[in-house]
C-alpha cells in the first residue's frame, strides 16, 4: 500500500505564486509541501520577460543583492510600428539602475528556482519531477488534498493551494476556472537569441549591468497582440503575444510573426549576427478583472497564473509580480485560517480581502477595461500607421512647398487610416479614463 | 554556445527552432487525438495555431498528432471546437519540455 502523506498546507506548483505562498506559510512555522512537475522550478515557465521586485521588498529584505539577475532595465521603449516605418518613445533613467532597483531581466530557470529556494530555506519541502493529477475531496466536496503521479501517493492537507499555471486544472476540477475560454487567453512566443555582452551594450547604449525593455505595437499583421524585446546578459529575448481565438481564426503560424519581427528594419540591426539559443511558448490569462475567476473553494485557494492574475494593460505588462503578491496573500490567509481551525471557503475569503486592499486586485480593478481598448482594431491596426504617418509628414522636408499644419496633418493621417477625428478624441479620453 | 544553435539568426527553419528546445520524452502520450472526431470538424484550427507544428492533417480529413515535441502550452485544446477530439494531460512529473531561457 501507497503511504500518504499529511501536512499543514500543499501548495501544487513552484512558480512565483507557490514559492511565495510556501514562503509565508512556512515562515509561519506551517508543515508545506510544494509539488513542481518539473525537473526544477522554473523548466515549465516562459515569459517575456522582466520582473518587478517591490513586492519582493517585506518578503526578502534586500533581494537584489541575491536575485539571479540578467540586467537592471534603465531603458523603457515603447514602439509603434508599420512594415516599413516605427515611432520610439524611448525613456531612460539611471535611478533604475541602482537599489532599490525597479525591473530587471531574469530566466525563469534561475529567477524561480531562486524563490523556491528562499521557500525551502524556510523550512517548506519541494517534490519536483511531481504531477498533481487530481484533487482529493471528502463526500462534502471538500477539498483534502491532490493525488500524485509518485507511485500513486497522495499528499493530505487541510488546504492546498493551487499555483498550477494558466492552465489550472486543479481550478477547473474545483469548477473555479471555465475548462477552455480561449478568449481569455494570448499565447507568447519568444526566441532567445545569443549576442557577447560588450555588442548588446554597445548596440543598445548600456553599461553592463543595464538593460531595455521594449514593447511593440504594430507588429502582429491582422491579429491583435504586440511585440516585445528585453536584453539578458549574453542574449536578447524577442517575440510576439497574440490574441489566441484571432490567432487561430487567422490560420497565421506564430513563428511567422516572430520572423516579421525579427526582419523588421527597426529591429533586425539589433539581432544581426545572433544564434538562436531556444524557441518557446506559453499561453498567458490576459482577460483581466472581469474574467477573474472565485478564488476561493472548501479547502482551496488559487494564486497566479491559475487565478488569471497577470495584467496585461496596455502600458503595463506584469505577471511574475502579481504572482508573487498573490501566492504571498494566500499563504498568509491560509496561515490565518489554520489558527482559526477553518479553511473552508468562508473560512478562506481574507485572501480575497487582501488583494483588493492591496496593488494585486486594486490595479486589476482600476484597468479592467485596458485589455479592451488594447486590442481594439484601432488601437491595432490603425493609430500605429496613423502616428508613423504623422511623423513621416512632420519630418519630411517638403521645400519648395510649405510645411503643412499640425491639424492638417492630423487630419490628413487620420483619414488616410480611416480614423474620425472624434473618434481619435474619444479614445484618447477612454484611454485617459482608464491609465488616468 | 550549444550544438544545435543554427548559425543563422534570420530565415530559421521550424526544424532548426525545435531542434533548440530540450524535452525529455516520456514512455506516455500525455495528449490523444480522437481523429474520428476530427474528420468532422471544419477549422482544425490546432493545425496553424500550435507554436510546436504538432498537428497534421490526414488525406482522410482526420489529423495526425505526435506528443514528443509539445511546449505544454495548452493552444490546441483551448482552440479546439469539437468536444472529445483531444484528451489533455501534463505528462508524468519530470518529463516533456524542459525550458532552460524561458
Amino acid at each position: 500500500m501507497t503511504d500518504h502523506i499529511t501536512c499543514d498546507a500543499i501548495v501544487v506548483g513552484a512558480g512565483p505564486a507557490g514559492a511565495s505562498a510556501a514562503l509565508a506559510l512556512a515562515r509561519a512555522g506551517r508543515s508545506v509541501i510544494m509539488v513542481e512537475r518539473g525537473q526544477f522550478p522554473g523548466a515549465k515557465n516562459v515569459y517575456g520577460g522582466v520582473v518587478y521586485g517591490r513586492v519582493l521588498d517585506d518578503m526578502v529584505p534586500g533581494w537584489w543583492e541575491e536575485v539571479p539577475v540578467e540586467r537592471w532595465v534603465v531603458r523603457r521603449s515603447t514602439v509603434m510600428m508599420t512594415p516599413t516605418q516605427s515611432v520610439s518613445v524611448d525613456f531612460r533613467t539611471q535611478a533604475w539602475g541602482e537599489a532599490p532597483y525597479n525591473g530587471m531581466t531574469t530566466l525563469r530557470c534561475h529567477f524561480d528556482a531562486w524563490l523556491a529556494e528562499k521557500a525551502t530555506g524556510a523550512g517548506a519541502r519541494l517534490l519536483t519531477s511531481t504531477t498533481a493529477t487530481g484533487l482529493v475531496r471528502d463526500a462534502s466536496g471538500r477539498v483534502t488534498g491532490v493525488r500524485t503521479d509518485r507511485d500513486g501517493a497522495e499528499l493530505h492537507a487541510p488546504v492546498v493551494i493551487a499555483c498550477d499555471g494558466v492552465n489550472s486544472f486543479l481550478a477547473k476540477e474545483a469548477g473555479l476556472l471555465p475548462r477552455a475560454e480561449a478568449s481569455h487567453h494570448t499565447l507568447g512566443v519568444k526566441e532567445v537569441h545569443h549576442l557577447p555582452p560588450s555588442v548588446i551594450e554597445e548596440r543598445f547604449g548600456l553599461a553592463s549591468d543595464e538593460g531595455v525593455d521594449m514593447e511593440i505595437l504594430g507588429c502582429t499583421r491582422a491579429i491583435p497582440g504586440g511585440g516585445f524585446l528585453y536584453t539578458n546578459t549574453d542574449s536578447i529575448s524577442v517575440g510576439v503575444v497574440v490574441s489566441l481565438p484571432q490567432l487561430a481564426a487567422s490560420g497565421v503560424r506564430p513563428e511567422a510573426l516572430i520572423s516579421d519581427l525579427t526582419a523588421h528594419p527597426t529591429i533586425a540591426p539589433l539581432l544581426r549576427g545572433s544564434t538562436l539559443r531556444e524557441y518557446s511558448a506559453h499561453l498567458i490569462p490576459e482577460g483581466g478583472y472581469d474574467t477573474m475567476p472565485p478564488l476561493a473553494a472548501d479547502g482551496l485557494l488559487i494564486a497566479g497564473d491559475a487565478a488569471a492574475m497577470t495584467l496585461a494593460a496596455g502600458l503595463w505588462l506584469e505577471g511574475v509580480n502579481f504572482a508573487i503578491g498573490s501566492g504571498w496573500a494566500a499563504g498568509q490567509a491560509a496561515d490565518r485560517a489554520l489558527v482559526a481551525g477553518d479553511t473552508s471557503a468562508r473560512g478562506l475569503a481574507s485572501y480575497r480581502a487582501d488583494l483588493e486592499s492591496n496593488f494585486v486586485l486594486t490595479d486589476h480593478k482600476r484597468l479592467r477595461k485596458a485589455p479592451s481598448l488594447v486590442l481594439s482594431d484601432r488601437v491595432q491596426q490603425r493609430y500605429p500607421g496613423l502616428i508613423c504617418d504623422l511623423a513621416e509628414g512632420m519630418f519630411t522636408v517638403t521645400n519648395p512647398t510649405p510645411k503643412a499644419g499640425g491639424l492638417s496633418m492630423t487630419r490628413r493621417a487620420a483619414a488616410k487610416h480611416g480614423v474620425k477625428l472624434h473618434q481619435l478624441a474619444a479614445d484618447t479620453l477612454r484611454g485617459l479614463r482608464i491609465f488616468g | 554556445m550549444s550544438a544545435t544553435e543554427p548559425r543563422r539568426w534570420q530565415g530559421i527553419s521550424f526544424d532548426e527552432r525545435m531542434a533548440t528546445v530540450d524535452f525529455r520524452v516520456g514512455q506516455r502520450a500525455h495528449i490523444t487525438v480522437d481523429a474520428d472526431v476530427c474528420r468532422s470538424c471544419t477549422t482544425k484550427a490546432c493545425v496553424s495555431a500550435c507554436p510546436a507544428n504538432l498537428f497534421a492533417p490526414t488525406a482522410d480529413g482526420g489529423i495526425l498528432f505526435n506528443y514528443e515535441q509539445c511546449f505544454e502550452c495548452g493552444t490546441c485544446y483551448m482552440v479546439c471546437n469539437s468536444e472529445g477530439a483531444l484528451t489533455w494531460t501534463y505528462p508524468d512529473g519530470g518529463f516533456g519540455v524542459v525550458f532552460h531561457n524561458g
